[in-house]
């Protein structure tokens, strides 16, 4: 009888610690969005967006490290994501088991938990050094190298769901694989397609490392794309480290912007999945 | 009908011109597919090529005493890595001490305990936490976190743990607040998602039958846990840890902000350090002179080989898992 009240005190204890552990999980999560929003809902006002950043001390907005973001996001997706989605074609469709794919793929994993500072230097070694100073291009490469592994792993795991009759019927019509690909697989994985670049926009559009010596920053509106470009993350992690007040309530502001357009863009991108899949177990 | 219709599409389909410029497309599809997917390739050969080019001024000029001293002295241009290796290697494993057991809590909270109406909302909620950028973190970790440590975490330990005989070293000095036990307190937050989720996925692997048979032998949940489920799912557990330790030894803005950027070894956790990401951060766009710029390199190269070496041999031991046939 003592050894089986033992057993069930250890159970109950262990079950207890598991409780526990998930809730200071959540409990960091809420943590943060709390401070977030605390700090950041002060410094929100209309100025944010019509404004440059300021001297310290001055009145000013985050208008150009916002746009410069923008810029560099969206570059940064129309550079990477069609490697990456080409790549993850290969991977589905032409390489499938051949050696190189299993490479590719390994490699591919490595990349996408590879620190981004890494890739920052990998910039401006080849872009930064030659050029001879910091662009907003070399920034936007930065952020395609991290795309390229996101949209490749959804591309190749979402063509993998296609149904193989419909490629078999494309095929059975005489149509090559490349015509297949086009017309009848990317269509049909178009939405899950989609969501991998939902993700990939999420990821890339809060790097800080990898920016910090490619677009560096400018406090100064610009739109030249050889030149040092503002970015968020960047005037965050400045303006943070600041030991000036108007600067600090910019930087919480920022923060509470970006954390905000990631976390919708992730959520956005967890429901189209899931509608993904119910449609997907309601077919069949 | 049927007759003549068929007779013209089989020529449209067999028309030689047709079917060549068919060819032709299909060819170049299929080179942009395999050049896409060989540029993969080739990104990270060329960052281990530039990294060793960028490092090779500082390499050739200290040499193996690199990672072996400890001074960093941009003023007699003398760098050595070992403050910055030590920070590094000590925040992730704080980081992992702290991250480990908590990640296999929440993994067993959601495989065993959880009512299923709670299960999604959770679960995304813990997903949620590894999407937040880590320069939140940071700022959080610099504004939130450190002062409450500083005020009450940091006196406690120094008070009742600062005179053990071993371990009191560790815990000694003034609590400044920002240190090395900030920065691998934050890391610890910022991977314990990845490792609870990739834990969920392994025990999920787990065949149903194995864990009723242990239930079905008046096993408790914790046994049927400790007994079962984790001898099971071991090489999958070992890769999701490896994999978070390989997120810890690179992140860099979060630990930027926390670390206190000193490049000394300090036997206290509660003094401020350096880690290899950490000073190329703050350092590389102020560094003045070719060694100084090239020895950062030489950092991020380390840093590179390191966090390679340690996702490469998670990733395969997750492989290995999905070879032996279940999905991770």
């Amino acid at each position: 009888m003592t050894r089986r009240t033992l057993r069930k005190a250890k159970n109950g204890i262990f079950l207890a610690l598991s409780l526990v552990a998930t809730a200071l999980g959540l409990a960091c999560l809420a943590a943060i969005l709390w401070t977030l929003l605390s700090h950041g809902l002060a410094g929100m006002s209309w100025n944010l967006f019509t404004q440059m950043t300021p001297p310290p001390g001055g009145q000013g907005g985050l208008l150009n490290a916002l746009y410069g973001s923008a810029v560099m996001t969206l570059l940064g997706i129309l550079i990477g994501s069609p490697i990456g989605v080409l790549a993850g074609t290969y991977l589905a469709e032409y390489g499938r088991d051949s050696r190189l794919s299993t490479v590719i793929r390994f490699i591919n994993d490595v990349l996408l938990s590879a620190p981004s500072i890494i890739i920052g230097l990998f910039v401006y070694e080849i872009v930064v050094v030659h050029m001879g100073h910091f662009s907003a291009i070399a920034g936007a490469l930065a952020l395609s190298i991290l795309a390229i592994p996101v949209t490749l792993r959804t591309t190749e795991d979402m063509l993998n769901l296609v149904p193989i009759g419909m490629k078999d019927s494309s095929a059975a019509l005489g149509a090559y694989p490349w015509r297949t690909t086009l017309s009848v697989l990317y269509p049909a994985a178009r939405s899950g397609i989609v969501t991998g670049l939902l993700l990939a926009v999420a990821r890339i559009s809060g790097e800080t490392a990898p920016l910090l010596f490619t677009a560096l920053n400018n406090q100064f509106w610009s739109t030249q794309l050889n030149a040092p470009m503002a970015n968020l993350p960047v005037v965050i992690f400045q303006f943070a480290l600041s030991p000036y007040k108007n600067w600090q309530d910019l930087a919480w502001a920022g923060a509470l912007i970006i954390t905000v357009t990631i976390l919708v863009l992730s959520i956005s991108a967890r429901v189209i999945l899931a509608l993904l899949q119910a449609e997907r177990g309601s077919g069949r | 009908m049927e007759n003549s219709g068929s007779e013209t599409d089989t020529v449209a389909i067999i028309d030689p011109r047709h079917a060549a410029k068919q060819l032709i497309y299909e060819r170049i599809f299929r080179a942009a597919t395999l050049s896409a997917a060989i540029l993969v390739l080739l990104i990270l050969g060329g960052v281990a090529l530039s990294l060793l080019r960028g490092a090779w001024p500082a390499v050739s000029h200290f040499g193996f005493s690199f990672v072996t001293r400890e001074i960093w002295n941009p003023v007699t241009d003398q760098f050595g890595a070992l403050a910055a290796i030590y920070g590094t290697v000590v925040t992730s494993l704080i980081a992992m001490l702290l991250a480990v057991p908590a990640g296999f809590g929440i993994a067993l909270f959601l495989t065993e305990l959880c009512p299923p109406l709670l299960k999604r909302p959770i679960g995304v909620a813990v997903e949620l936490l590894a999407a937040v950028p880590s320069i939140i973190f940071g700022i959080w970790g610099l504004f939130v976190l450190a002062p409450v440590l500083q005020r009450h975490a940091q006196p406690w330990l120094i008070a009742h743990l600062g005179h053990l005989p071993l371990l009191g070293g560790l815990f000694k000095g003034p609590p400044f607040g920002i240190g090395v036990l900030t920065a691998g307190v934050v890391l610890a937050i910022m991977v314990l998602p990845f490792i609870a989720a990739t834990m969920r996925e392994v025990f999920d692997t787990v065949p149903p039958m194995l864990k009723e048979s242990g239930y079905g032998l008046g096993a408790t949940t914790w046994e049927v846990m400790w007994n079962v489920v984790v001898p099971h799912s071991r090489v999958g557990m070992v890769g999701g840890i490896m994999l978070g330790l390989g997120r810890a030894l690179g992140e860099t803005m979060a630990v930027t902000f926390v670390i206190g950027n000193a490049h000394r070894i300090s036997s206290s956790l509660l003094a401020p350090g350096t880690t290899i990401s950490s000073a190329i951060a703050n350092e590389f766009t102020e560094a003045v002179g070719d060694l100084y710029t090239s020895s950062l390199i030489a950092l991020g190269l380390l840093l590179f080989l390191i966090t390679f070496t340690v996702i490469a041999a998670a990733q395969a031991m997750l492989r290995r898992l999905e070879r032996r046939g279940f999905a991770v």
